[in-house]
């Protein structure tokens, strides 16, 4: 009886699917949007991935090897895929970086190209990596970034990030202006990590959900 | 803008947080993921969590706890403590663990650093240094490891072990001064400025804190990029919001 009812709710929540490329701590993308109510399933499965109406790409470390291991399972295909059917799709830390066509971490190594500009070494005098919180300077009003209160304040761990373009909605100040959100249609991507943002994160993750399962967040 | 971090420590024995004084004396202080949600809403940075857990169901606790606090607390966590190989680290990694700290094993096998570094990303590699002021010589960087929580000498200099882990891929160093540490008597500012002067990676200062000042001390003289507190924190002496609105007083950027 416990097993039909938690099916029952658990078609009703929206299914997010987290691809899982097999390298880093993809977990805790999936624990921050089980939290805010979604169905959320960490998986390498593409008829999965094809059925949920909103796809993550999440990541942690370095952009070569997840690049490699995205490509390596034939997941890249998918992304672009549901991207280019308009799902609802969120990149998260590396996983915003693999969006765009390369990054300087490792210049051979082609990006998925949905977003034409390359991903530069931080140019600051301070600390790399960028361990910290840090507030974000929001330059458009959008979806992602809807309900953060005053002062968003969201966790980063990068020594890269995309360089300047229009789609930019987000920087914070770390030696200079470095992007922190960037957005286009139904692609969403963040270089900071909201699974580990605290309130503030999960407001982005929740409001990730209700994009894709075109509802407002109360309504979660 | 560099922010710094404030980051309760909760030392973990069998599940249970405990704190020692000098790691001797130890007195309980709750369940770790209360704890981990009470320093959350409190506006902690991050959280570490030493495990001295000595029996053999070590690891199995240990990892419990690290899904435990995985489901339920979305701020960053380390876990330190017995990790002695990469399929440790791996085990607390995929528990839920945002990064990991190695002592012992990394003094004993530099090249564990590398491995995890290479493996999971310089993100999840936290070096912990243990040092104590060299008892002969009063020579600049005179300071010694010290591994097993405190016991051990290593004869190793601190501030070339430093350098050897950063090169070797660690993201970050947790530096905890054997001198200073349970005397609520502040940092020890040479070692941490010695540190923090070597290495270009982060470096969290520990061991010493008894006042809200010995914080603003340790970034503004030790050069912490972030500070780590355990007893302040566990008996309500002050809140994670006092600590922040000290060091934003003397104009030190922090989450509010």
């Amino acid at each position: 009886m416990a097993t039909i009812q938690q099916a029952q709710e658990a078609k009703q929540r929206p299914l997010i699917a987290v691809v899982d490329y097999g390298i880093g701590n993809l977990h805790s993308a999936q624990k921050g949007f089980s939290h805010v109510g979604a169905d959320t399933r960490l998986t390498n499965d593409c008829a999965l991935i094809r059925d949920a109406c909103g796809v993550v790409l999440p990541g942690v470390g370095a952009f070569g090897p997840a690049m490699r291991a995205l490509r390596a399972r034939g997941l890249d295909e998918v992304v672009v895929e549901r991207i280019e059917a308009g799902v609802p799709f969120f990149g998260i830390c590396v996983g915003m970086q693999m969006l765009f066509a390369g990054s300087e971490e490792e210049p051979q190594v082609r990006g998925l190209n949905v977003f034409s500009q390359m991903v530069r070494l931080l140019p600051t005098s301070l600390k790399l990596p960028q361990i910290q919180w840090n507030k974000l300077n929001i330059h458009r009003d959008h979806r992602m970034l809807a309900d953060l209160g005053d002062e968003p304040w969201l966790y980063f761990v990068h020594s890269y990030a995309p360089e300047p373009s229009e789609d930019v909605i987000a920087t914070c100040d770390y030696g200079g202006a470095v992007t922190a959100a960037v957005a286009r249609g139904n692609v969403w991507a963040a270089q900071f990590h909201p699974e580990k943002s605290s309130v503030c994160g999960l407001r982005i993750l929740s409001n990730f959900v209700a994009f894709a399962s075109h509802k407002l967040p109360s309504e979660l | 803008m560099r922010v710094v971090r404030v980051i309760p420590c909760l030392d973990v024995d069998a599940g249970r947080v405990v704190k020692g004084v000098n790691f001797v004396d130890i007195r309980d202080a709750g369940d770790p993921v209360e704890l981990a949600a009470l320093y959350d809403a409190q506006g902690a940075d991050e959280l570490v969590f030493l495990d001295i857990t000595a029996s053999s169901e070590r690891r199995d606790t240990t990892e419990a706890m690290a899904r435990a606090v995985a489901e339920q607390v979305f701020i960053p966590f380390t876990i330190g403590g017995g990790i002695r190989t990469l399929e440790d680290a791996r085990a607390l990694l995929r528990a839920g663990a945002d990064k990991v700290s190695v002592n012992t094993a990394a003094v004993k096998r530099p090249v564990l650093v590398r491995e995890i570094s290479s493996e999971f990303g310089a993100q999840c590699c936290v070096v912990a240094i243990d040092a104590r002021h060299r008892a002969v010589s009063k020579d600049e960087g005179s300071f010694e490891v010290y591994t097993h929580g405190g016991r051990t000498r290593t004869g190793l200099n601190a501030v070339q072990w430093a350098c050897e882990v950063q090169r070797l891929g660690a993201g970050e160093i947790l530096l905890t001064s054997m001198d200073a540490d349970g005397t609520k008597d502040g940092f020890d500012i040479p070692l941490t400025s010695a540190i923090t002067n070597a290495v270009d990676i982060p470096v969290i200062a520990s061991g010493g804190v008894g006042t809200l000042q010995h914080l603003v001390e340790g970034v503004l003289l030790g050069g912490a990029d972030a500070i780590l507190a355990a007893s302040i924190f566990h008996f309500g002496e002050h809140t994670i919001a006092e600590a922040k609105q000290a060091l934003a007083s003397q104009d030190i950027p922090t989450r509010p």
